[in-house]
């Protein structure tokens, strides 16, 4: 079965992505296919590679990359929520005249028509939110 | 035809457990995962009508999140069983549809 | 050419404390382009989202009330209103936006939006859907 996940809420403030992760990794564990994790409002916050979190405390931003890695899936973040709170990749970076860019490895922006486009093609789409 | 309907809320923060216990249909599945855990809870102001209003579904905890606030399994109330996130994973598949209250 | 599915955007908040209200609305509008049988439910605070009067100036925030009164031209004609949820806020429909459509199989004339349901009404809409996206 394919599902697609939507992530709403912002690493280290809410459970949301901490939720998703462990779905995502039983569903790829038990056989099924995740055929895309959006992440919108603040949830874009997970595809920063330049978040220092405690060495003892999860490394949220990591251990998505690490899974996107190893089963090629596909991370997308929204780019009207990224734009908002400054995630950028370096196409946008430049574009927009921006002197940095910070997305992490495994991690795309695109567009809220990725998200119906998720729903349209997975089986059950799964939100994890506030 | 059933859903599975996941509240993460506590219902002594909002209204969205009752919520979605209002609107589900017979045969339907509840999920309670995140702060929601502590509607599974027995003994205690909302308990019964958690209970009451849960009747007509099949009512599930999700466990790391159970274990993860120090609820003993004790303090579960009897209607509740207990997931992993393989079961979450399990139920999603198995049903039609999904309905996230958030 | 897939199946068309059945979409339905839940607005279970209030807009302006947060973001939610605003983005769903977004999404619904971007969602229009692909041609999918969409319809919008307000329960519980969602349905302050659709009253009259909406005035932001002074908080400084963007008004995106009237962006409802739109959603007919984008085909988005469906929206679903819980009956209790208006009783337990003291609201009527005379409350709410006059929100209609232009019926293009029945020449174009203008129908009202809003279907008020009960709670009971409220459960078969979700229950009745492919996709259930909640903001």
């Amino acid at each position: 079965m394919k599902f697609g996940i939507v992530v709403n809420e912002g690493p280290y403030t809410h459970q949301a992505s901490d939720s998703a992760y462990n779905f995502v990794k039983a569903a790829l564990a038990t056989g099924h296919e995740v055929s895309r994790v959006f992440f919108y409002h603040d949830g874009v916050n997970v595809g920063t590679r330049l978040s220092i979190p405690p060495q003892d405390d999860r490394q949220i931003q990591e251990q998505w990359s690490a899974l996107a890695k190893e089963h090629e899936l596909d991370l997308v973040i929204c780019i009207a929520a990224a734009q908002r709170r400054g995630l950028l990749d370096r196409n946008e970076a430049d574009r927009q005249g921006k002197d940095a860019n910070n997305i992490a490895e495994g991690f795309r922006i695109s567009g809220l028509g990725q998200l119906i486009e998720m729903g349209i093609q997975a089986d059950r789409t799964i939100t994890f939110g506030d | 035809m059933s859903t599975l309907h996941t509240v993460n809320k506590s219902p002594f923060q909002n209204q969205t457990l009752i919520s979605c216990l209002g609107h589900t249909k017979a045969g339907d599945s509840v999920l309670l995962i995140e702060d929601g855990v502590y509607g599974a809870m027995s003994g205690n102001a909302m308990s019964e009508v958690v209970a009451g209003m849960g009747a007509n579904v099949k009512l599930f905890v999700l466990g790391p999140d159970v274990a993860a606030r120090g609820i003993d399994a004790a303090r579960v109330a009897e209607g509740f069983s207990q997931v992993d996130y393989e079961g979450f994973v399990d139920m999603a598949a198995s049903c039609d549809r999904v309905q996230n209250w958030l | 050419m897939s199946k068309v599915k059945k979409f339905l955007y839940v607005n279970r908040k209030a807009p302006y404390g947060t973001i939610y209200a605003q983005e769903a609305l977004e999404v619904v509008l971007i969602g229009a382009a692909f041609d999918q049988d969409v319809s919008l439910a307000f329960l519980d605070d969602g349905v302050f989202q659709l009253t009259k009067g909406q005035d932001t100036k002074e908080a400084g925030l963007k008004n995106f009330s009237p962006t409802f009164r739109a959603l007919g031209d984008y085909e988005v004609t469906k929206l679903y209103v819980e009956q209790e949820s208006l009783d337990e806020r003291g609201l009527t429909l005379d409350d709410l936006q006059d929100i209609q459509y232009e019926d293009e199989d029945d020449d174009y004339a203008e129908k009202p939006s809003i279907i008020v349901v009960s709670r009971a009404g409220m459960a078969d809409v979700m229950a009745d859907q492919d996709v259930v996206l909640s903001f």
